[in-house]
């Protein structure tokens, strides 16, 4: 009775000279992940649609003009890629480059790590280059939005639009530099039809977008991941069973996220779920 | 803001409930218990279990009413929500639980979701529908408010409270006319269908559009598109279930599913969206009056002696009490004590003053919870618990029947101690020597006891992300949907036949006159939850507090405006509330929520007719006049 998936055909492609065999509509970055590469992925989403916002995560495929994003373009027979080539490591540093010297990456994960391995100087534009630094917007007491670290990724338009929440209360306003995530007319999040989910906050990859409870402790220099355990139980609200997983630092929740591999919720969680925890 | 956890056991001495010790506390809750035992017999006693609590703790205790107690009253708060939706699935295909899994929502080509506004109350279920309408499948609303889920509807069919049953026989009238109905399904995996027929035939499409409110073309658009359609779901909440004759309204939607077939396969079934986190394990787990665990039938004598087997005691071959029979009995001198775990009735049940005066009249109440609550206020001993989800190990079963592992995080405040631990300490004070070194520990035993949960080892658990049941084996998983059996061709594989069920209209029982003139309804809001204990600790911004929502021409009839403060009465209590102003309400129906008892008592408002085979009572239908408040003076 139940619909079995046509079978999957399985492609054989050639990464760094390593043959890896991947399903059919598999990603260059899957292969990649599968033969143990590592690309780098800013605004690459698990539980979303590619948007090909950044271009870190570019490689070369042989015989094709341009270099291809891994994570969206697919996997190809015969393909080969050259993950590490001097144009891809060049154009990643650029890329990189152009980033850190506009937006505060230091809440982004591996970001340092990637700027340095790649030999990327953010400071070689100057010190008139344009910056999007602007304070951060505080206006409710569950999350902040410092866009001063935001590097367009879109990934929480479409968190919040018909991805997942189809709530739409955020998008893109304004061109080019001036380009900004923005509520309707600008107006703070109270008086938008933000449901205050979360979800955006949960695909967020730099620090742009964080919980209150983060962004307080630190700014009084009390965050520390190193001190938190990461449980994943269940929600205590409604009976829809969604995975939460609760950060903990000195035996109080500090963050709450949610499995992105999770057949009930795919990362997604409502305001009770992400912020109902205050009784305990 | 919001409740203090309680962090150490509490006595009651000269009317105050002090500070005690755990030896203290679980000794005079213990000889409470043996007291009125001894005087009355074992079915004085009652528990309400916990369905916000493991099922290892609901295991527990049930067995402790079973086992330490010997009675069968036994009953948690589904009582008051989703009671129908297990006695009308069970009475029609011998399991209670919805029929489908998530994933199949997202895969099937019309959806009905009827009474419930899944948008505001089940987000992240409502993702799954989101995807399917993404996808090109058709959804229609019916519930009386334009809710948040209707507004994503392709029709909103706005019927009057309290007609669903008129609604439904409209559809299937309608179905049977036009030639859609399964014949095939019907012959082979159904019974009664002549009598069905000729039940629904008074119910044309005029006749229901006089008591539902509901045009004519809107109900024909519904019946043909549910019947037609390759793969249809039929999911229902509290607008179905919260009403007087509530389990009739359960079998009406059946009805539909059998009638069309759209049951037991891939993408067709029917899902009642349950309203807490573990009260479908609840009853699971045998902590409801009339089944073990597993859900086991109480009254199969082969059953009951396995249990006896296991547990070495003999098991009353009867049901218990549900809540609504319990608080009946404490009125009546037949239940004298009673073990609250979890539970606040006193700001939960419908008609609240009577269950306060109720709950008053017993020798000894032992209430167990995070906080103190006005039920624990109550209470002759309090025991201070950990938070299930978050303070202990075990397991939740959702919705689609999935069992997944809880785990945990933090330690509990001050004293407060594991339920298992403190239903253990009570069972060594009265006799039984019970030990459980771990969750997994209980789990094992259900799991001994359960055949549909006797796959399910945490260990895979754990890998599999929960498993559905039922789940008999270790190395196999069952299909995601139940009833496949239905279309057996074999018919002993094909088992018992799935029944019709005829019915009757019956209006809400608390009228509207020209004295209370307006229908109350009852709901959640997005960002708070039951009588708010827990949502009330956090700072939400979508939080406003208790309002009267009526629509603007009403308002403009009554002559408010929006904040203003009125009066809200209905035969039974009466409360003031500021109106919000609602265009989503038709005019007449009137909305409230019961968030914020501490503020407005709603549930003084609201009526105790309950329903006559599962007992939830009609929070959904009250009567009310809404008046503007005379400056004194």
């Amino acid at each position: 009775m139940i619909p079995l998936q046509p079978p999957r055909r399985l492609v054989d492609v050639e990464i760094d000279g390593r043959a890896v065999r991947v399903p059919e509509g598999a990603t260059i970055l899957d292969a990649c992940r599968a033969a143990g590469q590592d690309v780098p992925t800013l605004c690459h989403g698990d539980t979303l649609t590619p948007k090909n916002a950044c271009r870190v995560c570019v490689v070369e495929v042989e015989g094709a003009r341009t270099l291809a994003p891994a994570c969206s373009r697919k996997a190809e027979p015969g393909m080969s890629v050259s993950t590490g080539s001097e144009r891809a490591r060049h154009s990643r540093k650029v890329v990189l480059e152009l980033l850190a010297s506009s937006a505060d990456l230091s809440t982004t994960p591996r970001a340092a790590e990637w700027i340095e391995e790649y030999g990327a100087r953010p400071d070689r534009f100057g010190e008139q280059a344009a910056t999007v630094e602007q304070p951060a917007k505080v206006d409710n007491d569950l999350y902040v939005r410092d866009y001063a670290k935001c590097i367009l990724c879109y990934k929480c338009v479409d968190a919040c639009g018909d991805q997942w929440q189809n709530t739409f209360a955020i998008a893109v306003a304004g061109r080019g530099f001036d380009a900004t995530i923005s509520t309707e007319f600008d107006a703070p999040l109270t008086d938008s039809a933000c449901v205050f989910c979360g979800n955006c906050v949960e695909v967020c990859p730099t620090g742009a977008l964080s919980f209150k409870t983060e962004f307080d402790m630190r700014a009084e220099g009390t965050w520390d991941e190193s001190r938190q355990t990461r449980t994943t139980t269940i929600c205590s609200y409604c009976g829809v069973g969604c995975n939460l997983t609760l950060h903990v630092q000195d035996n109080k929740i500090v963050k709450v996220t949610s499995p992105h591999d999770n057949p009930v919720t795919h990362g997604n969680l409502c305001v009770k779920g992400r912020f109902g925890y205050g009784y305990v | 803001m919001g409740y203090d956890r309680l962090t150490h056991p509490l006595v009651r001495e000269g009317g105050e409930l002090r500070r005690a010790s755990w030896e203290e506390a679980l000794d005079r809750a213990a000889e409470g218990f043996r007291r009125n035992v001894a005087r009355h017999g074992p079915d004085c006693f009652a528990m309400l279990s916990c369905a916000r609590s493991t099922n290892e703790m609901n295991y527990v205790g049930q067995k402790f009413t079973r086992v330490v107690i010997g009675t069968n009253n036994v009953d948690s708060c589904n009582r008051t929500c989703h009671a129908p939706s297990v006695a009308g699935l069970s009475a029609v295909f011998g399991s209670g639980g919805g029929t489908s899994s998530y994933q199949e929502i997202e895969d099937t080509d019309v959806i009905v979701m009827w009474g419930s506004a899944a948008r505001d109350a089940h987000p992240i279920f409502f993702h799954h529908v989101l995807k399917a309408l993404h996808k090109g499948a058709r959804m229609f609303a019916v519930d009386p408010r334009r809710t948040g889920t209707a507004r994503w509807a392709h029709r909103w069919l706005g019927l009057n409270v309290g007609t669903d049953i008129p609604l439904a026989h409209a559809v299937a009238r309608e179905i049977i006319h036009a030639g859609l109905h399964n014949e095939a399904f019907i012959e082979r995996a159904t019974v009664g269908f002549e009598e069905f027929r000729q039940s629904v035939e008074p119910w044309t499409l005029q006749a229901a559009e006089q008591v539902t409110g509901v045009p004519a073309a809107a109900v024909r658009e519904l019946a043909h598109a549910y019947a037609t359609a390759d793969r249809a779901q039929l999911c229902w909440t509290l607008g179905i279930t919260e009403h007087h004759n509530a389990t009739d309204n359960v079998r009406a939607l059946i009805n539909l599913a059998l009638l069309t077939g759209h049951v037991g396969r891939y993408g067709s079934g029917l899902s009642p969206l349950r309203g807490q986190n573990n009260v479908q394990g609840g009853g699971d787990m045998g902590a409801i009056p009339n089944r073990l665990p597993g859900f086991q039938d109480i009254l199969d004598p082969g059953i009951r002696a396995r249990f006896e087997a296991a547990w070495g005691v003999p098991i009353q071959p009867r049901h218990g009490l549900n809540l609504t029979q319990m608080l009946e009995a404490m009125a009546e001198g037949e239940v004298t004590t009673c073990y609250l775990i979890g539970e606040n009735p006193v700001q939960s049940e419908a008609d609240s003053l009577a269950c306060i005066k109720r709950l008053s009249m017993l020798d000894h109440l032992v209430v167990q919870d995070i906080f103190l609550t006005k039920t624990a206020q109550m209470a002759d001993v309090v025991l201070p618990a950990g938070a299930a989800w978050c303070e202990s190990e075990g397991t939740f079963t959702n919705s689609e029947r999935r069992v997944q592992r809880v785990r945990k995080a933090l330690e509990p405040p001050g004293e407060a101690r594991d339920d298992i631990w403190i239903l253990c300490e009570l069972a060594r004070r009265l006799g039984h020597d019970w030990r459980y070194d771990s969750a997994e520990q209980v789990w094992d035993e259900v799991r001994s006891l359960s055949p549909a949960h006797a796959g399910m080892t945490y260990e895979r658990l754990e890998r599999l992300q929960g498993i559905q049941w039922p789940c008999p084996s270790e190395d196999s998983l069952e299909p995601p949907f139940l009833h496949g059996r239905l279309w057996e061709s074999d018919p002993a594989r094909r088992g018992a036949p799935a029944p019709f069920a005829v019915l009757r209209h019956s209006p809400p029982v608390d009228v509207v006159d020209e004295e209370y003139p307006l229908r109350l309804t009852t709901g959640r809001r997005l960002d708070s939850y039951n009588t708010g204990v827990q949502s009330s600790g956090f700072p939400s911004p979508l939080r406003r507090g208790e309002t009267i929502e009526m629509c603007p021409e009403d308002a403009e009839k009554l002559g408010v405006v929006a904040g203003e403060e009125v009066r809200i009465t209905s035969r039974r209590g009466s409360v003031i509330a500021p109106v919000f102003i609602d265009p989503a309400l038709r005019p007449g129906l009137v909305f409230m929520t019961m968030h914020f008892p501490d503020e407005v008592d709603t549930n003084s408002l609201t009526i105790e007719a309950t329903c006559p085979i599962a007992g939830t009572a009609e929070f959904k239908a009250a009567a009310v006049r809404v008046e503007k408040l005379v400056a004194v003076g």
